[in-house]
């Protein structure tokens, strides 16, 4: 059999239908188009896809499973290394990661392992999962996970199967974090995947205490000196939302968007009035930012009613940090690009709401510390979008309220936990920390890999402590 | 759950709650305030902390019934429980001995600075308390705040209680006289804080408002709750949501207050469809 250099498609809505709907835009792989993909897996010994997986999930071995039609296996297979596989066959770059290591991808396409991975993970959960809750020691040692995003949850799924009593303790009135106020309904389906998942660990022995906010409710020494855990991990994310600092940015009509994805997704502001919280989305939007997060705003504005949405972005299309996917979907569903633009006020009515967004127009010079070209303003370029909405999409940074409350917890100049790589290990004994409140703003996997990480340093300093 | 142990009807739309609450309790303190949702469709409601009882393990929480959400909330009734309430949420009011301080607090806003007054008293302050309301009917607290004040001046807009005037009058009257004012803490609306914060600005004393805007999450996390202190952008639920009223800018608040205007009939009308009014059944 010729091996096909083109990965199988993935079905999906039409983006006409979808840009109307909340439902998720891709639809998954039928059996039969998981198991032809799987085929095309050349099952190398070297395993070069492992390298780039930040959990180092046995790839060829679960896609053999899938090839083989023991999903079972397959699963079993995936969950060694990773416990929110739908989460992650969804929302992973796999474009920069295992995917970009194939040897495939050197002479056509990649093996499509991020859909595989999705599939597995949705069989399981459609066809009903058994989890057995795991048993405990009576004297097993206690973990309290702070944040219950993806840092938090890989860690609480890790650190339960080594046998400690984990306690997840959330903010919000739901746990998931990111997963559940920022990534989209469309994009990732909140009670089907992200709760579903969460329901694992809870059925693992993960205890997960909502509307707790760590910092106020219960500080980080009390949770070590009072309530009785030996080791803390820190979770908390990037969760401060960054602003422009031009002028008009408080009119009425002007979201971060943190704001404008809470009240869709969390909030299910999509569903007002039934659901109590409210949005306003006008007719005309502009998206300031190039990002997912970027991309997931200006896709909920066109799903919740605008005529008209733009992201704005001060450089060119190849720096778009955003998954190409994600672009190329927004693209398909009609979101327009003003791309080298960048704002320079918000201009608003006499009753305080937005009219216009001022714009310039930008080019590329010589590249930053970022390695990325500089833009550089075109001079006489002003001119005006027409919007009356706009969502600031530029960047989110460490949510202060632990570092402020914690004595001993170093920070970096940006207010980002000081940890170990490696380990997680912070300044402060006992008290570990990773993902985005560590590193600043980046990716789902990236955080589970420090998630897991961290696990494994908690469970070599918990052995030591009892050893002393 | 959070259940309600106790419910009373303060003034005409004016509610109190007393809630089972023993970690919120533990540590609330004035100035502090918390986030409730009645049911998984409710929106998230801040509420300032009216009051704690750390042995009994509850918080007083009193509510004007201004919306939907918070007529909804009106409705339920003691036994019944809050499916969320998280807190306490923003900085402390920061309590010390300093002197003479005005307490003034304006309807609803006479519930929060009510602790607030306690406190500074407790602290060995002299406490002169202004509160002050449309008519008597709907003047809350009144025995409260007598009990925690060296002085308790009212004022009604119709004078059908206390002195008929706003709140500004006797509070100028007492910067204008021999005592020495260390302090104005002022709660109420925010024309009324502007107002509060205009008249002592001449005299240079300190004055302390606390912003209720518009907020989702109450952790910093929206930035929906933005307001301009001094011409720098703050969030009022971890930055406050206590300010110094001669930076705040409160037109702005007061623009950003009307964000959901229109909303607010279409949710009005589907609570009131879901036969929870009351209005036309007596």
């Amino acid at each position: 059999m010729s091996l096909s250099l083109k990965r199988h498609a993935m079905p999906e809505q039409d983006p006409k239908v979808r840009a109307k709907n909340f439902a998720e835009v891709t639809l998954g792989y039928t059996e039969e188009l998981a198991q032809s993909e799987a085929e095309r897996c050349l099952q190398c010994k070297t395993a070069p896809c492992r390298k780039g997986c930040p959990v180092e999930i046995d790839i060829p071995a679960f896609i053999k499973h899938i090839k083989e039609g023991d999903m079972d296996a397959s699963i079993a297979k995936i969950k060694e290394a990773n416990g929110l596989p739908a989460v992650c066959g969804r929302v992973c770059p796999q474009e920069e990661q295992c995917e970009k290591y194939c040897v495939l991808a050197k002479k056509g396409e990649s093996v499509a392992i991020g859909r595989l991975e999705r599939y597995a993970a949705d069989y399981a959960r459609i066809k009903g999962e058994t989890v057995t809750s795991l048993e405990y020691a009576t004297d097993a040692q206690k973990v309290a996970i702070v944040g219950s995003g993806p840092a938090g949850l890989s860690a609480a799924g890790d650190l339960a199967k080594m046998g400690y009593k984990v306690t997840v303790f959330e903010a919000l009135h739901l746990p998931g974090g990111v997963l559940m106020y920022g990534i989209p309904e469309f994009r990732l389906p909140k009670d089907e995947v992200v709760q579903a998942e969460i329901n694992n660990l809870r059925k693992l022995g993960v205890e997960v205490i909502v509307n707790a906010v760590i910092g106020s409710t219960f500080t980080i020494d009390e949770l070590l000196e009072e309530e009785g855990f030996d080791a803390v991990f820190i979770g908390t994310g990037a969760g401060l939302p960054y602003f422009m600092d031009v002028p008009g940015e408080n009119l009425n009509g002007v979201y971060s968007a943190n704001e404008f994805l809470t009240r869709c997704n969390l909030m299910k502001a999509y569903r007002f009035p039934q659901s109590g919280t409210p949005i306003h989305v006008g007719k005309r939007v502009a998206v300031v930012g190039g990002g997912n997060v970027a991309m997931d705003g200006a896709r909920t504005a066109l799903r919740l009613g605008a005529e008209h949405v733009s992201i704005v972005y001060r450089r060119s299309e190849k720096e778009l940090p955003a998954r190409l996917e994600e672009v190329h979907h927004a693209k398909e569903e009609g979101i327009d690009f003003q791309l080298l633009t960048a704002p320079t006020a918000v201009l608003g009515n006499k009753d305080g709401w937005v009219t216009g967004l001022q714009c310039v127009r930008m080019e590329l010079g010589e590249p930053d510390a970022s390695g990325r070209r500089r833009p550089i303003e075109v001079p006489n370029s002003e001119f005006v979008l027409d919007v009356d909405t706009i969502i600031i999409a530029i960047g989110q940074g460490p949510n202060p309220l632990v570092q402020s409350t914690t004595k001993g917890l170093e920070t970096n100049r940006k207010g980002n936990i000081n940890a170990d790589a490696e380990t997680g290990a912070t300044s402060k004994p006992g008290v570990f920390a990773g993902g985005d409140i560590v590193t600043g703003a980046a990716t789902v996997i990236l955080a589970m890999g420090a998630g897991k990480k961290a696990a494994v340093a908690i469970d070599k300093y918990l052995q030591e402590k009892i050893d002393r | 759950m959070y259940k309600i142990l106790v419910k009373k009807q303060l003034a005409p739309s004016v509610k109190l709650f007393e809630v089972e609450a023993p970690l919120i309790a533990k540590k609330a303190k004035p100035g502090q305030f918390v986030i409730l949702r009645i049911n998984e469709d409710g929106e998230r409601i801040p509420l300032t902390i009216a009051d704690f009882n750390r042995e009994k393990g509850t918080i007083t929480l009193i509510f004007q019934e201004v919306g939907a959400s918070t007529v909804e909330l009106g409705f339920l009734k003691e036994g019944d429980a809050l499916l969320d309430l998280v807190g306490p949420l923003g900085k402390a009011t920061h309590i010390e001995k300093i002197g003479t301080v005005v307490c003034v607090g304006g309807g609803i806003g006479i519930a929060p600075v009510y602790p607030i007054a306690r406190g500074m008293k407790e602290a060995g302050n002299e406490v002169i308390s202004i509160i002050g309301a449309r008519t008597e009917d709907i003047l809350i607290y009144e025995q409260e705040m007598a009990a925690v004040s060296d002085e308790l001046i009212i004022t009604t807009d119709d004078g059908s209680k206390g002195l008929k005037a706003l709140v500004t009058q006797p509070l100028k009257e007492l910067l204008d006289s021999d005592k020495t004012i260390s302090l104005v803490v002022a709660i109420g609306p925010v024309i009324m804080m502007k107002f509060v914060a205009e008249t002592t600005r001449p005299y240079g004393v300190p004055t302390v408002v606390s912003l209720n805007p518009i907020m989702v999450d109450g952790t910093g996390m929206c930035g929906g709750c933005r307001v301009s202190i001094g011409n720098e952008n703050k969030f009022a639920c971890v930055d406050g949501p206590e300010f110094d009223g001669h930076k705040v800018d409160f037109d702005l608040l007061m623009a950003r207050q009307r964000m959901y205007k229109a909303h607010e009939k279409q949710h009005s009308d589907h609570v009131a469809g879901k036969g929870g009014c009351k209005c036309h059944s007596h």
